[in-house]
């Protein structure tokens, strides 16, 4: 649903004065294991932070974008009814989850559709891996979606030896860029149009000049040869009606429509909570996930599909498989995480997150960023990465605010704080044995009294000051606390 | 005469006693008996942000233990000069104290914020403060958020005369949020100066909030890159009470 370049709406970036924006792409740096690039590297999320912060090419691009993305919540917040039933159909689908995926599973397969179920995301690459080879394809087209993104499927398709192109716009960007999207509705959009350009110039091999139009029209012919060539199409799914066995897919560019129409065979990966009770929710749910999004009341593009083509039709693909997608999402059920079940990917924490709006995507170097990356990251890995996500966030909710399907995102992330189970490691240690002191001296007035006047007699002079004070002034604790002026214009009165 | 029990938070209490005693102030103008439970501490939400419950729950069970003793016939209401504090009672007490659900929710039900106490369950605004000032107002993330906190400020600051000059995205976080400004520096200020920058866009003489959180870090932030940057950052309660008739 990537409309980075939307000609619909005038793209801030390309009223900067080209001469303005420096044109070189900014040093990436490559992430061990994943082969993606990130443009602010670091060690760990306040690092990384730190260099988004300081990086001025990115803030340039944050800043044209800032507004845009903040009016998407703006059009959604006239209609605060449709987040009752929306998440009230949300929750419906997860007191049963399995049970509508079997539904789903049937009504399905009565289309002829094949279904198959990978509980990891190696078991996904494989399956999807072994089905290209079995039909002997040689090039893969993909539509923008973040499930294929969580499993890293581009890389194991050219690991496998096919070629394996993005067509959504944003997203065809990132890929030629090496990176990974660093928005999910929006991928590219930390990057200013003279670095797009830089990337597509590249690729192109000859010169393109810095105007949105002419890059968008360079992009669109090349990929409409692709659309031509490829074997399979592969795309995500944005809602799964169980009762009906179809599949909607939302998209600005036509692209998706492409992938799934041109190539002998469709791949759709599904995560499991995609799927929805009726093709009635449709009606509420999309509009809610545009609105949510960029601000639309409906996507240029909504495919629904229905099973592969019939006899007698001209369109569509011979085969259409649907993978359904685990990674850990199951063992969500029945805990305080279950909600997060409910998202449908519309990016509106992303866009009212204080510290995403000023750090891009990239900072997370994880699949999902901003409030519901923090969630999810450490969620689906079990802990093994994201750990330090949830304490990159102020705790202002406004997430939680934003949320089409009210769930409750702050909160979670105040939670995960200390449920990621990260307890072995000697920070963690230090940290609790400093809370349990803290809290057994001031669970006590004699405590708090002691620990406070130790406090007046420093001066607030303690350690461990030096991240705030470097750029902010400290009060100092005053002469004398409220309750003993109180006691003292109060005599006689009972502690 | 409505009687409540101050909640006055250990920031209030030893660091900024004057906007604890300007909130005493506030409520007693307002027609309110005012009384001081000596053996608070504090609520706990340092270690719930740090991610220590178990710490924070011990915290709140005194804080329980404290002001839940106080009689339901005799005590109105208990409230606080602070969003944060507020929602950490109303908003995590119930959820973080699973044995004392009962009690933690009735703690809840009669905890409230200074603004929201005086004009949601008062029903006041014109407490009889006279402001000859330009004013804009910072909604602090938790009352705004967590409490339902309304427009309180802006009508009391109104009614006592204050000229409202609203910045631009008041109501986005002023970058504070407990252990993120110690581990998040460069953000945690990177937000401060734009909430800054939009109060200064409004040249309005003060810059009013609810949370001594939000406005230590923003007061904190002015005094390093130079007072003259921004409109000066003050509690709600300090203002007002700034406008009082002088007692006798």
């Amino acid at each position: 649903m990537t409309d980075v370049v939307d000609p619909s709406s005038p793209d801030p970036a390309s009223t900067q004065p080209a001469s303005t924006q420096p044109a070189s792409t900014q040093p990436a740096s490559s992430r061990a294991g994943t082969g993606h690039a990130i443009t602010t590297p670091g060690v760990d999320f306040h690092d990384r932070t730190a260099n988004a912060v300081a990086n001025p090419v990115l803030q340039q691009a944050l800043h044209n974008l800032d507004r845009r993305l903040r009016t998407a919540g703006t059009a959604a917040a006239a209609h605060p009814e449709w987040k009752d039933r929306a998440a009230a159909i949300r929750r419906e689908t997860l007191l049963d989850l399995d049970g509508w995926l079997d539904r789903l599973d049937r009504t399905l397969t009565a289309r002829g559709v094949h279904v198959h179920r990978a509980s990891t995301p190696e078991d996904a690459r494989r399956i999807i891996v072994d089905l290209a080879r079995a039909c002997g394809a040689r090039t893969v087209v993909k539509s923008k979606s973040m499930a294929t993104e969580e499993i890293d499927l581009g890389n194991a398709l050219e690991d496998a030896g096919l070629t394996s192109v993005e067509t959504d716009l944003g997203e065809y960007i990132v890929q030629l860029a090496g990176e990974r999207p660093s928005h999910m509705i929006t991928p590219a959009i930390h990057k200013t149009l003279p670095q797009i350009r830089d990337v597509l110039a590249r690729e192109a091999g000859t010169d393109l000049a810095v105007d949105r139009e002419a890059l968008t029209a360079w992009a669109r012919e090349r990929l409409r040869g692709e659309f031509l060539r490829a074997d399979i199409g592969i795309t995500g799914v944005n809602f799964a009606a169980a009762d009906t066995g179809t599949l909607v897919l939302v998209t600005n560019e036509g692209n998706g429509r492409f992938c799934t129409t041109l190539p002998r065979v469709h791949i759709a990966v599904m995560p499991v909570e995609k799927v929805i009770p009726r093709l009635a929710d449709v009606g509420f749910l999309l509009p809610l996930l545009t609105t949510h999004a960029t601000g639309q009341a409906l996507s240029n593009y909504v495919t629904m599909i229905s099973g592969p083509r019939r006899a007698g039709e001209t369109d569509g693909p011979d085969e259409l498989h649907v993978v359904f997608l685990d990674n850990r999402r199951r063992t969500l059920l029945g805990t305080k995480y279950e909600e997060m079940l409910a998202c449908i990917r519309c990016g509106a924490c992303l866009n009212v997150c204080p510290v995403y709006r000023n750090v891009s995507g990239h900072a997370y170097d994880s699949v999902y960023s901003g409030p519901m990356g923090k969630v999810l990251t450490p969620l689906l890995s079990g802990g093994a990465e994201g750990a330090d996500l949830p304490y990159g966030s102020t705790l202002c909710h406004a997430c939680s605010d934003a949320c089409p399907v009210k769930i409750p995102l702050g909160d979670m992330i105040l939670a995960l704080r200390a449920d990621v189970p990260d307890a072995h490691t000697s920070e963690r240690r230090r940290r609790r044995l400093f809370w349990s002191l803290f809290a057994r001296a001031w669970s006590t007035p004699r405590g708090y009294r002691i620990t406070t006047a130790l406090g007046r007699v420093s001066r607030g002079r303690v350690p461990g000051l030096r991240a705030w004070t470097a750029t902010r002034e400290l009060p100092r604790p005053a002469r004398e606390p409220f309750r003993d002026r109180w006691a003292k214009e109060h005599p006689g009165e009972r502690p | 005469m409505p009687k409540v029990a101050l909640f006055v938070t250990c920031v209030a209490d030893q660091v900024f006693p004057d906007t604890a005693a300007a909130t005493v102030r506030v409520l007693e103008a307002a027609g309110v008996d005012v009384v001081f439970p000596a053996l608070q501490t504090c609520c706990g939400q340092p270690a719930i942000t740090a991610g220590e419950p178990e710490a924070a729950a011990r915290l709140a069970d005194h804080h329980l233990d404290v002001f839940g003793a106080l009689d339901a016939g005799e005590i109105d209401a208990i409230v606080a000069p602070s969003g944060s504090c507020t929602a950490m009672v109303c908003h995590h007490y119930p959820t973080l104290m699973t044995e004392r659900r009962a009690e933690a929710d009735a703690l809840a039900r009669r905890t409230f914020e200074l603004t929201q106490y005086l004009v949601d369950v008062l029903g006041v605004s014109d407490i009889g403060s006279r402001l000859d000032t330009t004013v804009t107002v910072h909604d602090a993330c938790h009352g705004l958020r967590n409490l339902g906190v309304g427009p309180g400020a802006r009508i009391l600051l109104e009614a006592a005369g204050a000229t409202l000059v609203e910045m631009h995205e008041p109501d986005t976080c002023c970058g504070f949020g407990g252990v993120f400004s110690f581990g998040f520096p460069e953000v945690s200020t990177r937000l401060a100066d734009a909430k800054l920058g939009h109060a200064a866009s409004t040249s309005a003489r003060y810059l009013v909030s609810g949370d001594l959180a939000c406005l230590m870090h923003l007061d904190g932030r002015r005094r390093k890159i130079g007072p003259a940057t921004a409109p000066e950052p003050i509690h709600i309660a300090d203002l007002l009470a700034s406008g009082l008739p002088v007692q006798p």
